[in-house]
């Protein structure tokens, strides 16, 4: 094969960010899993082939349980979204009036602009002991004295399930929205009634969009330092807080990469769970 | 609409608002308490965080890493889309799954990977080591939406361009650019919010200049405060005036 | 199964729009009616009343003697053939037609064989088991008449069930719809805007304009007669010659027109184009008299040419003449018209 000029033309204007990309990211990434075969004597780093770190995987009970507890609450979280975001999306989509939707979809979508950490601390006024949740149950008689809910798991659900029903709204309104309508109105003219619409024909057809959905939860919660760090206190560890400890504290470097290669691994099983469904190229 | 869906509607948005809600309240807090009772309201936190010098300098550092980390993002990210749509590369599939790579992996990951790469060269860490991280995260996004948006229209404006004699460069500058705008513009936009408000990667990537959600997060440790409250609302209150007019502008002729 | 609809003075508002104006309709059990007019003129509004889709402001639909007014699309005995078709995606075309029989509560083995059934009657019996997307647009169409007929309805509502398929393919696919509906004896009601596939397979017509009925009959008779100056000039091409009244007599620039006046003032003539023909006066006859060939083309089965009337100079008909002589250009032709032809309006 001869390098035509257009070949050549093409390769120049993709090289920089090829070249970046190659540099910033694939480099780093194979430095990443050298380290993770590198070791520690104490503050000094042993380059080489050693599986410590991986056994320490699994021998250390904290770092089991650290995969267990992210495993746990991404899970709880993806579920959770996804069965508050479809009705929600649903209503938007099928029941506010046309012109009313654009307007309904932004207002609901509109507090996921505030920025990342902020949107945590922000739970953690509604959630602690003198919060705003506490206050009102109080002042309802739900409640005699304040509970503990800010620094628990149920606050970290809370603050993901909150930021991703947001996202979810969003992707699943637009695949509600781009069905013919005609659709639904062939299924109830042939008689079915409106459950048996959903279940039968809306679902089916919407089933590749929430999958994407809960596939983008799945991986963007199990990567998430900031919301378990801020809202679930230290009673329990999931895989990105250990790698922070690892990093600061510690200083651990082989370590964390070791954690961060099984998150990948953790996150690559779950696209081929979820492949089957999933139309990435359509994001 | 029937009263169970409006019921849920409601149910959703005060789910939705009851954070942000809190958040704007008790910035206009009068004692030093973000929590109930509301005693203000009062302006003084605002006076607070804008004479706080820590804080404004690190809104600037944010923006500055945001603005060229995302002009950097956006101009990889086209030359590879023009590159790859108007060329034929041999192995274009893998280069473009290669440039989409960063998408699927985590942020924490990716800072972590350059962590370790900058401090095995000896480097110092610095806002220019969180903007080369930034750029990482984006450029996948930016070239993503600005290939998507590389149709065959396009394409003929430039043939005809070239036909009338028009040169490479000319030909990019005067018709692919601007007929591109509306995706350049959204490709820049977004990449300029994700960047403004990243976290992870800027509190690993930086040391002793620190951007707004790293300074944010190191006066949380020192618990709730009103102060937070009113930075928090200020932040909001940037990024949904640039949502509104993105909406209201750039994106409402694209319908 | 086969039912007759009676409409009773529907009225509907889209906003401060009046889509339809005091719609009354009586459709014969097994008849096949097409609602014809221009986009906009309320016809599928029309349609989407007759399935349940749309409510109307007043008014009843009864279907059979059954007052189905505020009955819900699943629960009439109406199927729609929708204009996109609305073919399920995800479903085999078995499982497309058979739908509507499992939504019913029938078994599996019982519904397939009615899908079958209905697949091999619209041609696709080998086809059972294909996707949608891997079908042609004429295929699609047989599929959502299949599906639609596949619960025996009393009515079927068919929304420009062609619409979408190029000229060849309508015309083939208007014979075998005539053909379906006579061996199911279903009652059709089709929505189109396209005159000549209304004649084409309706037992009668409904010309429809601006939410109101401006003429109802057979084929021929709207062609031939129509009761309006709309439904004239939307069932096919036609001269407009001004004429007048007086005193009782209606005159036109070829002389007085043997007629009763419909109304006083200006009226309007109409002449399809192959009501124009070569020949000599006569009582029965209006006489155009001599006509210039402006051009002249040759279209098979008749020769189509432009003419200016010696009488009315700035006047250019259009006729349809015999195709055994191709008249050339400045030609000049002796013109008449069967008095029997002509329509007569009030200028609107």
């Amino acid at each position: 094969m001869t390098l035509s000029r257009d070949t050549l033309r093409g390769w120049g204007f993709a090289a920089p960010a090829l070249l970046w990309t190659l540099a910033f990211f694939v480099v780093p990434f194979v430095v990443m899993g050298a380290m993770s075969l590198a070791t520690m004597e104490g503050r000094t780093l042993i380059w080489g082939l050693h599986l410590d770190n991986y056994a320490a995987l699994a021998q250390k009970k904290y770092l089991w349980r650290a995969i267990i507890v992210s495993l746990e609450i991404t899970l709880t979280v993806t579920v959770v979204s996804v069965l508050l975001a479809y009705p929600l999306a649903w209503i938007i989509a099928f029941r506010v009036p046309k012109r009313w939707q654009r307007l309904v979809l932004l207002l609901s979508i509109l507090p996921f602009w505030t920025s990342y950490v902020v949107r945590s601390y922000a739970w953690l006024l509604v959630l602690a002991r003198e919060g705003v949740v506490n206050k009102a149950m109080i002042w309802l008689g739900m409640i005699a004295e304040p509970v503990t809910l800010a620094n628990t798991r149920f606050a970290t659900v809370t603050g993901f399930v909150h930021f991703f029903v947001m996202l979810l709204v969003l992707t699943i309104y637009a695949n509600l929205i781009q069905l013919p309508p005609n659709y639904r109105r062939a299924a109830m003219d042939l008689g079915a009634s409106a459950f048996q619409t959903f279940r039968h024909v809306i679902l089916p057809l919407t089933l590749p969009g929430i999958m994407t959905g809960a596939f983008l939860t799945f991986v963007l919660c199990i990567g998430d330092y900031i919301t378990p760090q801020i809202l679930g206190g230290n009673t329990e560890l999931t895989v990105p807080q250990v790698i922070m400890v690892q990093l600061g504290r510690r200083a651990d470097f082989p370590l964390a990469a070791a954690l961060a290669l099984v998150l990948m691994g953790i996150v690559t099983l779950a696209y081929l769970a979820f492949a089957r469904w999933l139309r990435l190229d359509r994001i | 609409m029937r009263v169970l869906s409006v019921a849920y509607l409601i149910a959703a948005f005060v789910f939705i608002y009851l954070p942000v809600g809190a958040l704007v309240l008790f910035s206009f807090q009068s004692g030093s308490l973000p929590v109930p009772p509301f005693d203000g309201p009062s302006l003084q936190w605002y006076a607070a965080i804008l004479s706080d010098g820590d804080l404004m300098r690190a809104l600037l550092h944010s923006l500055l890493v945001a603005l060229c980390s995302s002009a950097v993002a956006v101009s990889l990210g086209f030359g590879a889309a023009y590159g790859l749509a108007r060329h034929a590369l041999p192995g274009s599939a893998l280069v473009r799954g290669l440039l989409i790579a960063p998408m699927t992996v985590s942020y924490l990951i990716i800072g972590l990977g350059l962590l370790i790469v900058v401090q095995r060269l000896g480097l110092g860490l610095s806002l220019v080591t969180a903007g080369v991280g930034h750029v990482v995260i984006n450029l996948p996004l930016c070239f993503a939406i600005i290939y998507a948006s590389m149709g065959a229209q396009q394409q003929n404006a430039e043939r005809a361009a070239r036909d009338l004699g028009a040169d490479e460069a000319r030909v990019v500058l005067l018709i692919t650019v601007p007929m591109l705008m509306p995706a350049i513009a959204a490709a820049f936009f977004l990449s300029v919010t994700l960047s403004w408000d990243e976290f992870i990667i800027s509190f690993l990537l930086t040391r002793f200049d620190v951007t707004l959600p790293v300074e944010i997060w190191s006066m949380l440790r020192s618990g709730l405060s009103p102060e937070l409250n009113a930075i928090g609302s200020l932040v909001f209150l940037v990024s949904v005036a640039i949502v509104v007019l993105l909406e209201t502008t750039l994106l409402k002729g694209r319908k | 199964m086969t039912a007759s609809v009676t409409v009773e003075g529907v009225n509907h508002w889209f906003g401060s729009y009046r889509a339809l104006r005091d719609i009354s309709l009586a459709i014969g059990a097994g008849e096949y009616v097409t609602l014809l007019g221009p986009s906009g003129c309320g016809k599928t509004t029309l349609l989407s009343v007759l399935g349940g889709f749309l409510m109307p402001d007043q008014g009843r639909v009864l279907i059979g003697s059954r007052d189905m007014s505020r009955v819900a699309p699943a629960r009439r005995p109406t199927t729609t053939v929708f204009q996109d078709y609305a073919l399920f995606p995800h479903m085999s075309l078995r499982d497309n037609v058979g739908f509507g029989l499992r939504m019913a509560g029938q078994g599996r083995r019982l519904r397939h064989a009615r899908a079958d059934e209905m697949l091999a009657l619209v041609g696709l019996g080998a086809a059972a088991s294909k996707r949608p997307h891997e079908l042609s647009g004429g295929q699609r169409q047989r599929v959502a008449l299949a599906r639609a007929l596949a619960v025996r309805p009393e009515v079927l509502l068919l929304d420009e069930p062609l619409g979408a398929l190029d000229l060849k393919l309508r015309r083939s696919m208007q014979d075998e719809l005539k053909a379906i509906q006579r061996e199911v004896g279903t009652t059709f009601v089709h929505v189109t805007h396209d005159q000549e596939e209304a004649m084409a397979i309706a037992d009668r017509i409904v010309v429809m304009n601006a939410g109101r009925i401006e003429d109802q009959g057979p084929p021929a008779r709207i062609y031939r007669q129509p009761a309006s100056l709309f439904a004239a000039g939307f069932m096919g091409e036609m001269n407009r010659i001004p004429a007048h009244e007086t005193a009782g007599v209606v005159t036109c620039a070829f002389g007085a027109v043997p007629r009763p006046a419909p109304a006083s003032g200006p009226l309007v003539l109409t002449l399809r184009p192959e009501a124009i023909r070569i020949g000599q006066a006569s009582v029965d006859r209006l006489h155009i008299g001599p006509a210039r060939v402006r051009d002249a083309a040759f279209f098979g089965t008749h020769v189509r040419a432009h003419l200016v009337p010696q009488a009315a100079p700035d006047m250019v008909l259009v006729a349809h003449l015999p195709p055994d002589h191709l008249p050339g250009p400045d030609d000049v032709l002796d013109l008449v018209a069967e008095t029997g032809d002509l329509g007569l309006f009030a200028e609107p």
